[in-house]
């Protein structure tokens, strides 16, 4: 039976894991390639690299420590930040990553998703949006959260997969940060919207939100999460040894 | 030393670094003495059947891969690659494979129930059929990476291991000196390279 996968996120900026990361038994706890293969090692189905650089310099050193984690850790990869055109999805794919995720660059070009999808197939094109509720609709937020786009989203998400998006990252900005599990009720819209695998984001405190999100929605493929991951809060071990206590089809390592 | 089949399509990378992380020297190659040269083939593969097929037959690798292959050098093919290995695609139309294993490539969604999704895209497990030296080192329920629409059936005759997805889908093949996986070997983890290196194991058929 194929697993859930359990997904934790790097955010790296000029060349370092930001947002915190706190681990006894790393050395070099910012490095984004030792993080890696420690995710690689203990449990975690697949890694997201997210480039938060603005300067060259810093993307340049995003793509060296690509390269290096393609070529020593070997789950999928999927990057994102700073992808506006087909020629960022090349110069990621090259390093090594499997996946790219498209956010912004997507709603400045809507005709990214299918170009990209054209060229590299369907698989490779991730869809992230992160969504909040305003007036009680559901809307798409761009440029990292801060502005609102007036989308509605069950509809972008619908319009871009049929444009060749293959996954969904549905980042909630209403239950981001608050660790009191994800956003149930718009990742079931989502779930109900596209046949594509769906990978919930945004709320996870504790291992018993990954039970209730894979229990409550069979529609979700994976639970992606940073901080509870980085500072030891969860273990992605104890989390795959949970979920397979409640019959939730888990790859223990 | 590995070729590593360059026509064109999916990204290399990640096989090179595999085989270099299990000590095993391997080249990205278009050049056809090159493949010749080479002690053992890796026949990469993403995207459409009709556009890759098309592609490395106007490389003329087609032929040279074949033709090896018919020698008894080693040849894994992974993913695409490996439905490659087949006589034909039902992939938008009929088209043709290279014909070293007998059976074809059909839709999942004929075969599963409706409600799951496709591509079958993530970790599932390994249901060993018939003990094979490219599976010397892997275990019944051994986790590996699938992304695929499409799998190999009315393939008895080579099939190696299979995968529950609504239905029991083929996930390795093998006879003689010809393999093929339908997950990414790369992608998957320990498992993953301990299947790359029972391959560079393989006694060739020469």
């Amino acid at each position: 039976m194929i697993t859930k996968r359990i997904i934790p996120c790097l955010d790296v900026k000029d060349g370092r894991v930001v947002k915190g990361v706190n681990f006894q038994k790393l050395g070099d706890v910012a490095s984004p390639v030792e993080l890696a293969k420690y995710y690689s090692g203990n449990g975690a189905d697949e890694l997201v690299f997210y480039d938060i650089t603005a300067s060259a310099e810093g993307r340049a050193l995003f793509t060296d420590i690509l390269t290096e984690t393609a070529r020593t850790v070997f789950i999928p990869l999927t990057v994102g930040g700073g992808i506006n055109t087909t020629d960022d999805f090349d110069r990621v794919l090259k390093c090594g990553a499997d996946k790219v995720s498209v956010n912004s660059g997507a709603i400045r070009d809507p005709s990214l998703v299918g170009k990209a999808a054209k060229l590299y197939g369907d698989q490779c094109v991730v869809l992230s949006v992160d969504v909040k509720r305003v007036d009680g609709v559901f809307r798409i937020f761009a440029k990292g959260g801060r502005e609102n786009t007036g989308m509605e989203a069950i509809e972008w998400v619908r319009r871009c997969v049929g444009e060749g998006a293959g996954e969904v990252v549905v980042n909630s900005m209403d239950t981001d940060g608050v660790k009191q599990g994800f956003d149930l009720e718009l990742l079931e819209k989502v779930c109900d919207a596209v046949r594509v695998p769906v990978i919930a984001s945004g709320g996870a405190g504790c291992i018993r939100d990954f039970i209730t999100l894979f229990n409550t929605l069979p529609g979700v493929d994976a639970g992606l999460a940073a901080s509870i991951f980085h500072f030891g809060e969860v273990a992605i071990n104890d989390l795959k040894a949970e979920m397979k206590r409640n019959g939730i089809p888990a790859r223990i390592v | 030393m590995i070729a590593i089949i360059d026509y064109g399509v999916g990204n290399l990378f990640s096989l090179r670094s595999s085989f270099a992380a299990i000590g095993q020297e391997a080249v990205v190659t278009n050049n056809i003495e090159e493949i010749r040269r080479a002690d053992r083939l890796l026949l990469p593969g993403v995207g459409a059947f009709q556009d890759a097929a098309e592609k490395l037959r106007a490389s003329g690798m087609d032929k040279a891969v074949t033709e090896e292959a018919a020698k008894g050098k080693p040849l894994l093919g992974v993913c695409l690659g490996m439905q490659m290995l087949f006589e034909k695609s039902y992939e938008y139309g009929v088209h043709e494979g290279l014909g070293l294993l007998r059976g074809e490539i059909r839709p999942i969604e004929e075969r599963i129930p409706g409600g799951l999704k496709i591509p079958q895209m993530g970790w599932n497990g390994l249901k060993i059929v018939k003990e094979s030296p490219l599976l010397k080192y892997t275990r019944e329920g051994d986790y590996v990476y699938f992304v695929h629409s499409y799998s190999a059936v009315n393939c008895e005759e080579s099939l190696l291991a299979v995968t529950e997805y609504g239905a029991e889908l083929t996930a390795c093949v093998g006879k003689g000196n010809v393999f093929g996986c339908q997950f990414h070997p790369e992608k998957s983890g320990e498992v993953g390279l301990r299947i790359l290196k029972a391959f560079c194991e393989t006694e060739g058929m020469a």
